[in-house]
């Protein structure tokens, strides 16, 4: 326990730096999640803080090499002590269970932000991520470029095993399956390059399968929009037969078009 | 030969090759002893052929120590990987070599260490805290144990001969298909699983009958001690939950052999069909490992304070909404698959349900401690060890059952620094004090109390040191199961985590001294009752007869040994002939034959996997056909070894 707060002091110092994004999160979602992580744990600490302190001190005030309070061998039960300890424990799960189901709802990572989003549809790969914006009609690869203050509105699929899509500083993931589409909002409230990542283990060069986040105003996404739109490498049939190999550490590429409804023909098993 | 060539042999892999050579040494030296001190046929007929629970039990108990020890060199090299390979330093491992070794500790851990150590427990200890003779079914006994010592052989095959999974331990597919997963590793996987989960089931099955049918007359369900009732919550886990893991990985061979698409993500596959039963099974597993090392807990604070087990009936109430609740919860390892807010929040209610129970629980044993008079033995080191440490793995249990906290969370090291502060202060600490408690009972000599507390010290210091910084490597945002990483902020926590490990080695290096002075030149002979016991396996010697008691005590209370001891305990005026299994060398043939016949499906050597299915068949009907199982200990025998102070 000691170790515990001594060490999460240390953690809050280094969010100052952005190496916490789970501590210092750049959206509101990533935010609510904190405030939830930090509301539960003080609402635990109300049974875990007294349990600490009578390991410690029961031990040593009845130890039988010198004891400092009474023996009574046979007393067993108390219907009080018995009241108080599973009373206590359900009251703060009560609370937690209110807390979690209202969070739960309001957090639910299908459930869009309010707004006119930005669409993206998300690919995981073996072993990268293949973003395309279906509406700008460009994709990329290992690179996610969103607006800030615009909410962000994801369709996720796998053309390969599960994977996780998280990016650490925005909150919530979600697993990309083959076959299959789930969704994810996220939401950027200040400027910045974050990390994101595939979560969940996909064989070989999973360690290598992360991507970067470039949150930017709406001007330059704007301006980055159409300077991929010019750049004139198309995203066809052939170049993606070729990206769909496996392959570590695949460069950051960039496509000015692509073939439309290619999401959904990847979710129907292209 | 299937699909076997010598290039299965990793020989370009100094890393596995110096393990496999150490290996063969190791065997080598102890079959050289064992034929130095002629000991081969003493090996063969009083302990591998034995049918008696208490040596089946340190059979065990042996396997899972064994287990453990790989289990942890394992964690070593993860450890130092993870210390080294950040940025462009890729570590010291070669590709692939690191996903195979988190799979195999995962898999180790929990199969091949956690469940042998308390399947042995519970046969070192239950019959003899019932006041029974032996199991319900000691044949069966001695096959739960060789199928569980086969499989665990060919985790360990597949050191040197093909590769293990590098699937994970949970095998998730579509990764787990054949499309992804090509080579036997995942073979070798999910027939270790498949044999060790047949001998588990038995085990459950055998502890449940003996549990309900042969208790000594007067102990009532309500006069059960604590250990009794967690092993017969638990095998009733076992019973319910290990069949839904047969028929899973059933289903992934099929894909894997013939070519079904059970789990593929094509074709009308789903691999979330998969991940769903995995955890079914999976979480109610945990339970299994952890619910015995509640029980423990409860005997030794009980025992150490001196004083009766506080609110009995709610350790038991608690304990069976434990395992009702288990098989609720399974979905809240995969918040993050997609499911309805519905549906993830009612889920994380029910996971933070079981907190109740679990709090509860630790109550009563502090609550045990007051007004007691606390010794403080080995054993009860352990156990507080645990009671200082568990609060804090319970807390970020219940945060990880809040899903939008689980959204962040998940498969990060937070999550795995969680799960090993419930498992090494949860179980494994409640086995070491199961172990030192029960030593000198099954052994008949006294374990070294101070090599034991300085392995104490270092297993607890050694925790916090490896497990905190990977509570905050999860606020940092690392993943779990990195073979490398860009992140330099992440470093100087791993570490850290790192001189851990290798104070946890110190740990396992003073156990191993521990063990060695107690059973060397200086051993001490252990009392029947040497922590002036409350329950019955304390009255009869230590190491007890072979029949466990003379005459079969009568329970009065559910401190039924201490109530005796207060009444005052008489020789008995005349023995009786007692009928005892004799020993059976067809639960280890049965073992040989699983093992042979798992190695042969793993690489598609049909004849051999045919023939040796075939021999189990034969075993096991010659078995059905025997008549004199048993064999009848005259009286005068049983007075003999009465009298002479129960020396085997």
């Amino acid at each position: 326990m000691n170790r515990l707060l001594k060490t999460f002091p240390i953690a809050v110092l280094l969010s100052g730096c952005e190496s916490a994004p789970l501590l210092d999160p750049a959206g509101p979602i990533g935010k609510s999640e904190l405030h939830l992580i930090l509301i539960s744990f003080a609402l635990m600490l109300i049974v875990v803080i007294p349990v600490t302190f009578m390991a410690f001190w029961f031990p040593r005030k009845f130890s039988a090499s010198d004891p400092k309070g009474k023996y009574e061998p046979e007393w067993s039960r108390s219907s009080s002590i018995e009241f108080v300890v599973w009373l206590v424990p359900a009251i703060i799960v009560a609370a937690l269970a209110t807390i979690s189901w209202r969070a739960t709802h309001r957090l639910d990572p299908f459930r869009p932000i309010p707004g006119n989003p930005v669409r993206i549809e998300a690919v995981s790969l073996d072993w990268k991520w293949l973003f395309i914006y279906p509406d700008l009609g460009i994709a990329t690869i290992d690179r996610l470029v969103i607006p800030v203050n615009v909410p962000v509105s994801f369709r996720l699929t796998s053309a390969s095993v599960m994977t996780s899509f998280f990016i650490p500083s925005l909150g919530s993931q979600v697993y990309a399956m083959g076959g299959m589409q789930t969704r994810l909002h996220l939401l950027a409230q200040r400027e910045g390059e974050f990390t994101g990542q595939n979560q969940q283990y996909s064989g070989r060069g999973y360690a290598d399968m992360h991507f970067r986040v470039e949150a930017v105003s709406a001007d330059r996404y704007a301006k980055w929009a159409e300077q991929v739109s010019r750049s004139g490498v198309k995203l066809d049939d052939a170049r993606y037969a070729e990206i769909e190999k496996p392959g570590i550490s695949y460069p950051v590429r960039e496509f000015s078009g692509v073939e439309p409804g290619l999401f959904g023909k990847i979710v129907k098993g292209k | 030969m299937g699909k076997l060539t010598f290039s299965a042999i990793p020989i370009d892999n100094p890393i596995i090759m110096s393990a496999v050579v150490c290996a063969i040494l190791i065997a080598i030296w102890i079959g050289h002893e064992i034929t130095k001190r002629k000991r081969w046929s003493w090996l063969w007929n009083e302990w591998l052929t034995s049918l008696d629970h208490k040596k089946i039990g340190i059979m065990y108990v042996v396997l899972a120590i064994v287990m453990l020890v790989r289990g942890f060199f394992d964690a070593i090299l993860m450890r130092l990987q993870q210390a080294m390979a950040e940025g462009s330093s890729h570590g010291f491992l070669p590709p692939g070599h690191f996903d195979q070794i988190f799979s195999a500790h995962g898999t180790i851990m929990i199969l091949f260490a956690a469940m042998p150590f308390l399947v042995g427990l519970m046969n070192i200890a239950i019959p003899l805290q019932i006041g029974a003779r032996d199991v319900a079914f000691p044949f069966l006994n001695s096959v739960s144990l060789w199928l569980t010592a086969s499989a665990a052989m060919l985790v360990m095959v597949s050191l040197g001969v093909g590769d293990f999974s590098k699937a994970g331990w949970s095998g998730y597919a579509p990764l787990s298909e054949l499309g992804f997963s090509p080579d036997v590793g995942v073979d070798y996987w999910t027939w270790a699983l498949q044999i060790a989960g047949i001998g588990s089931l038995l085990s459950g099955i055998n502890f449940l009958v003996t549990i309900l049918r042969m208790r000594a007359p007067g102990m009532t369900l309500m006069r059960m001690p604590i250990f009794v009732w967690a092993t017969f919550f638990t095998n009733m886990l076992m019973l319910a939950a290990f069949p839904v893991l047969t028929a899973a990985l059933a289903m992934l061979s099929l894909d894997r052999y013939l070519g079904m698409h059970f789990f593929t993500a094509d074709h009308g596959g789903n691999p979330m069909l998969y991940v769903n039963l995995f955890w079914i099974w999976g979480h109610p597993e945990v339970y299994i490992v952890i619910l015995p090392a509640f029980g423990i807990f409860s005997e030794v604070v009980a025992t150490f304070s001196s004083k009766r087990i506080f609110g009995y009936e709610s350790l038991v109430y608690a304990t069976g909404a434990i395992t009702v609740l288990s098989f609720a919860v399974w979905l809240h390892h995969f918040f993050t698959m997609g499911a309805g807010a519905d549906v993830n929040a009612a889920f994380g209610i029910a996971t933070m349900l079981i907190a109740i129970p679990t709090g509860v629980k630790i109550f009563n044993w502090l609550f045990t401690m007051y007004r007691g008079r606390v010794r403080f033995a080995s054993p009860m080191y352990w156990t507080l060890g645990f009671l200082t440490t568990f609060a804090i793995g319970g807390m970020t249990g219940v945060l990880l059952s809040l899903p939008p906290a689980d959204f962040v969370l998940h498969n990060s090291l937070f999550l795995v620094a969680h799960f090993h502060n419930m498992l090494i202060p949860g179980a494994l600490f409640g086995y070491f004090a199961g172990f030192s408690y029960w030593f000198p009972k099954a052994t008949g000599f006294m374990l070294d109390e101070k090599w034991g507390k300085r392995a104490f010290w270092c297993w607890i210091c050694g925790f916090y040191l490896a497990f905190m910084p990977l509570y905050v490597l999860g606020f940092l945002g690392m993943p779990r199961r990195m073979e490398h990483y860009a992140n330099p902020a992440w470093q100087p926590w791993l570490i850290l985590a790192a001189f851990g490990t290798l104070l946890i080695f110190f740990g396992i290096l003073f156990q191993g001294i521990q063990i060695a002075t107690s059973l060397g030149p200086k051993r001490r002979a252990a009392d029947p009752d040497p922590w002036d016991g409350r329950t019955l396996e304390w009255a009869t010697s230590s190491p007890p007869p072979s029949y466990n008691f003379a005459v079969l005590p009568e329970v009065k209370d559910r401190d039924a040994f201490l109530e005796m001891k207060r009444a005052g305990i008489h020789s008995p005026t005349r023995y009786e002939d007692i009928e005892i299994p004799k020993g059976s060398a067809k639960g280890a043939f049965i073992g040989a034959s699983s093992f042979a016949c798992g190695f042969g499906l793993v690489w598609h050597i049909w004849w051999l996997a045919a023939m040796a299915a075939l021999l189990i068949l034969l075993i096991v009907i010659s078995r059905s056909m025997e008549e004199e199982t048993m064999t009848i200990l005259p009286s005068g025998e049983v007075k003999r070894i009465e009298e002479a102070g129960h020396v085997l």
